[in-house]
């Protein structure tokens, strides 16, 4: 009896496991290529496997044929040599040696050889550039020429902290979500430049077979051939801090003209959000915005409620920063006042001017000097900010 | 020897008793246990580290711990794992076994030796610390930048990486000077008749390895002391800001990072063959060929640093040359495995324990090694680097390739060091759990990296989810097939079990099976003569 209920139980869980294994998509190998890189990429990886994969079973069956064969129990009388003893056996040794001499300079060496040719042939023939700029926890994105030229936005993960800590369901994105895409167009050789803010982060997109550090004033650069329209994901890939896990990568690629669309409507997006910054702003609308710009960009450290996680991140709720004057007698900025840390960063903390626009930072700085508990009162305006630039 | 002879000198043991005895002790068995204790004991907490790491993955979203805890896990898991349990492992057997095999009575520096012991939990406190003092409000935890420290992030954390670079300063100048030790015995101290070229195969990975630690160590305690002045004294070496370069820090790290590897590596292929030849009734096959492979990938492993660094953007000849470089230690390595599988080779094999781990072992590296000579090529390498491609290779080379060889040591050794034998029904059954854990643990993150999973990533995209559980619950088998180890070990310790021949294995050669078993506490009192 019990020995039966054991058995249906274990039969339940094998179940359980199997049907969710059922809707699993394994994935066996890299996704699909979408650049000629990618495609190289792909190809070298593949071959090399095979090859190894080879080796390591010709080997493995040597092993357990004498495994099988060459045992005490079944009375072997071992022999006694030490190496190769003539002529013969010493060119059999030899063989081998010469096999992967081959394999290791030519068989690999050489497609290896043209894939590295391949991989850094960034500067030829570019048709566009984009500068790639990695910052905890976010992606930057600058169009250096062409139609989109001047375009410049930031790309955050979209995924909800609810999701990220159970407390929602997660979305099929989960993670590889942003609120700003960067978008390509197909059949475009892009060069990309890369630099970060902070710390070294690396772009990171598998089916373009591009990654590459972005590294603290330097540059570096790499390049893509998108071949087909549509939404790519990558993701960080260089330990960053604790934001390392949630700055993904996503890219539109979209035809030429397509694209061209794209970039005007973002370019109409970027003048009216400049032109807002012209006109005196209400306290509520400020407040409205600062709290999506304070949840989207700071919540990260200083935490929703703006408790902080001392002693790295200090607490902004009831800070004698926050609380304090942010302009002396004759309107200048106050250096290490909460504004100009907003702005020109302090340690750890970023740079923001760099990053949001002027009615984001005038916005999230009213929302931190009134929320929490904080009641400053005061507001700032966005002229406020363009000054200061 | 007689045996007259060594009860004579059991009587001559004085040394003090309780806990004097280990501190002040010069006596290489006793330090070498020490070290080996020391090993066992820091193994299972770095392996407690990576349990935690692999519940927290068990499934998408966060659930036991925050991301900034998780980075510190990963970092001091590895930087234990490394330091403070394999390094340790191999130095106890140097110990243990090196003054045996070559008929000296201690090794050259008995003193250094007590003192390169005892930096080391002190050392181990120093890394672990910080979470401790988090818990009381002092600073915010432990070093979590991964082990690598990689400048600008290790300047811009908190206090955990203060610690760790004193960590790692003390490691450092602990495995220096067992270095010394080592090569000062070796080449001094061998016995009447054992010329270099006789010298057991353990000696001499570690004579090679003693050359690499004193090579490369030096390079890391000056990359984080760069470190450690860029954090507090002002300096820029690692901000480009102050016209220095991150960059910078990563060749320094894997100047010495590479021949990490080997020096975690080598002392393992030295004790293989002696498992092999004991357990294939057959002498080692192709000594002097074994003996050139260990210096020359000695010799390579010092120029080849830069693969591990192939995304940070090099220019074209400098990726042709360290991947080609990188390519070509498979050459020495392929010698090392010809060798292996030719001692086996039409011997009278039998499976005990230590057999069936060097067995598995040898299968296992050779995972390590094959999907190491992938990772040279540097375009595929950009996909492959820093995903779980990654962390599923160097886990087959230094789990599979470190640990594992030291276990296979461990279970070949133990009846030697301890005069009893372990259970070799547990012994056989922690080493089938072992093996197949180890391939459900590590094998499904080849697939996580190839499909696009970044390493050190707390959480995860959906897409990954399934290996991942299948990778924890293999993780949770093999942590726990790890007790089976220690009570072996433990009962050996504790006299349980039954009395060890001195010459436990019939096919076993080499001086330290001529003494008892466990060996006098002053062994070679007259000084053997090997033919």
């Amino acid at each position: 009896m019990a020995l039966k209920r054991f058995k249906a139980m274990g039969a339940a869980i094998a179940l359980a496991f199997w049907s969710k294994v059922a809707y699993a998509e394994f994935v066996w190998n890299f996704p699909k290529p979408v650049t000629p890189l990618a495609e190289d990429t792909l190809h070298v990886h593949n071959k090399f496997m095979l090859i190894c994969m080879v080796i390591f079973l010709v080997v493995l069956g040597i092993m357990i044929y004498s495994i099988i064969h060459h045992r005490k129990d079944k009375g072997y009388k071992p022999a006694n040599f030490t190496g190769p003893s003539t002529k013969a056996q010493v060119f059999w040794t030899l063989v081998p040696f010469a096999l992967l001499l081959y394999i290791d300079f030519i068989l690999m060496g050489i497609p290896a050889y043209h894939s590295v040719i391949t991989m850094e042939d960034t500067k030829n023939n570019a048709d566009m550039v984009i500068k790639v700029t990695g910052m905890q926890w976010r992606w930057q994105y600058e169009y250096m020429d062409g139609d989109a030229k001047g375009i410049k936005f930031v790309s955050n993960l979209k995924t909800p902290q609810e999701q990220i800590y159970n407390q929602a369901e997660k979305g099929p994105d989960y993670l590889l979500e942003v609120d700003n895409p960067v978008v390509l167009p197909v059949g475009k050789k892009v060069r990309i430049l890369l630099t970060s803010n902070d710390v070294i982060h690396t772009w990171w997109v598998p089916q373009f077979g591009v990654a590459r550090d972005a590294i603290p004033g330097f540059l570096r650069e790499t390049w893509a051939r998108i071949d087909e329209p549509g939404t790519y994901k990558g993701q960080c890939k260089e330990l960053c801090g604790k934001g390392h896990g949630f700055m993904p990568v996503v890219v539109n690629a979209v035809s030429e003209d397509e694209f061209k669309k794209w970039a005007e409507s973002k370019k109409a997006e970027l003048a009216a959000a400049s032109a807002v910054a012209e006109k005196e702003w209400s306290k509520e609308d400020l407040m409205a915005l600062g709290k999506e710009v304070y949840e989207k960009n700071c919540s990260v450290c200083h935490q929703v409620d703006g408790k902080g996680v001392p002693p790295a991140f200090p607490p902004l709720a009831g800070s004698k920063i926050v609380n304090g004057p942010n302009f002396d007698a004759e309107g200048k900025l106050i250096k290490d006042s909460h504004l100009d840390r907003v702005f020109n960063g302090f340690r750890v903390m970023p740079a923001w001017k760099g990053v949001l626009n002027d009615v984001e930072i005038a916005a999230v700085v009213t929302y931190e000097r009134n929320a929490f508990g904080n009641a400053m009162g005061d507001l700032l305006q966005p002229a406020q900010v363009k000054a200061l630039r | 020897m007689t045996t007259a002879a060594q009860a004579h000198e059991a009587h001559h043991d004085h040394h003090p008793t309780g806990i004097m005895r280990w501190l002040t002790t010069t006596n290489h068995k006793d330090i070498g246990t020490m070290y080996l204790v020391f090993a066992l004991i820091m193994f299972m907490v770095g392996g407690a580290m990576a349990l935690a790491v692999r519940a927290e993955l068990f499934q998408p979203g966060m659930q036991l711990m925050r991301p900034e805890f998780f980075n510190q896990l990963i970092g001091v898991h590895a930087l234990i794992m490394i330091f403070a349990a394999l390094m340790p492992a191999a130095t106890g057997f140097a110990n243990w076994l090196i003054p045996l095999q070559i008929g000296a009575p201690d090794m050259a520096l008995p003193r250094l030796n007590n003192w390169g012991f005892w930096l080391l939990p002190p050392a181990a406190i120093l890394l672990t610390l910080p979470f401790i003092l988090a818990l009381f409000g002092i600073g915010d935890g432990a070093i979590a930048t991964g082990w690598t420290f990689y400048a600008p992030l290790s300047v811009q954390e908190g206090i955990g990486v203060d610690f760790a670079i004193f960590a790692v300063h003390l490691l450092g100048i602990s495995s220096v000077m067992g270095s010394i030790n080592i090569i000062v015995t070796i080449f001094n101290m061998r016995a009447p008749g054992m010329t270099m070229m006789k010298l057991p195969l353990f000696a001499w990975g570690w004579l090679i390895t003693a050359f690499l630690l004193i090579a490369t160590i030096p390079v890391l305690a000056g990359a984080v002391t760069m470190l450690l002045t860029d954090r507090h004294f002002g300096t820029h070496f690692f901000n480009a800001a102050g016209g220095g370069d991150p960059i910078l820090f990563q060749h320094l790290f894997w100047f010495f990072g590479h021949p990490e590897v080997y020096i975690l590596l080598l002392p393992v292929w030295g004790f293989i063959p002696h498992i092999l030849s004991a357990f294939s009734r057959k002498p080692t096959y192709g000594y002097k060929a074994q003996v050139y492979s260990f210096w020359a990938i000695g010799i390579l492993s010092l120029v080849v640093w830069a693969h591990h660094v192939f995304t940070v953007g090099m220019p074209v000849p400098a990726l042709l040359y360290f991947m080609y470089s990188t390519m070509s230690i498979s050459l020495p390595l392929a010698v090392l495995f010809f060798c292996w599988i030719a001692t086996m080779w039409r011997g009278a094999m039998s499976f005990e324990t230590p057999m069936l781990f060097a067995t598995g072992w040898i299968i296992l590296f050779g995972i390590g090694g094959l999907t190491g000579l992938v990772l040279a090529d540097v375009a595929a390498d950009a996909q492959y680097h820093h995903s779980y491609f990654v962390v599923a290779h160097f886990h087959y080379t230094l789990f599979a390739g470190g640990m594992m060889g030291m276990m296979a040591g461990t279970y070949f050794w133990l009846p030697k060091m301890t005069g009893r034998m372990y259970s070799e029904k547990l012994g056989k059954l922690h080493f089938w759990l072992t093996a197949i854990a180890f391939n459900l643990t590590f094998m499904p993150q080849f697939f996580l990296g190839l499909a696009g999973m970044p390493r050190r990533i707390p959480d995860y995209a959906l897409q990954f989810a399934e290996f991942n559980m299948i990778s924890s619950i293999g993780a949770f088998i093999l942590g726990l097939s790890q007790l089976i180890f220690v009570y072996n070990i433990v009962s050996c310790i504790r006299g349980q079990g039954e009395k060890a021949a001195d010459k436990p294995w019939e096919g076993a050669e080499g001086l330290e099976w001529t003494l008892s078993s466990p060996p006098p506490y002053h062994s070679f009192t007259v000084q053997p003569v090997v033919k």
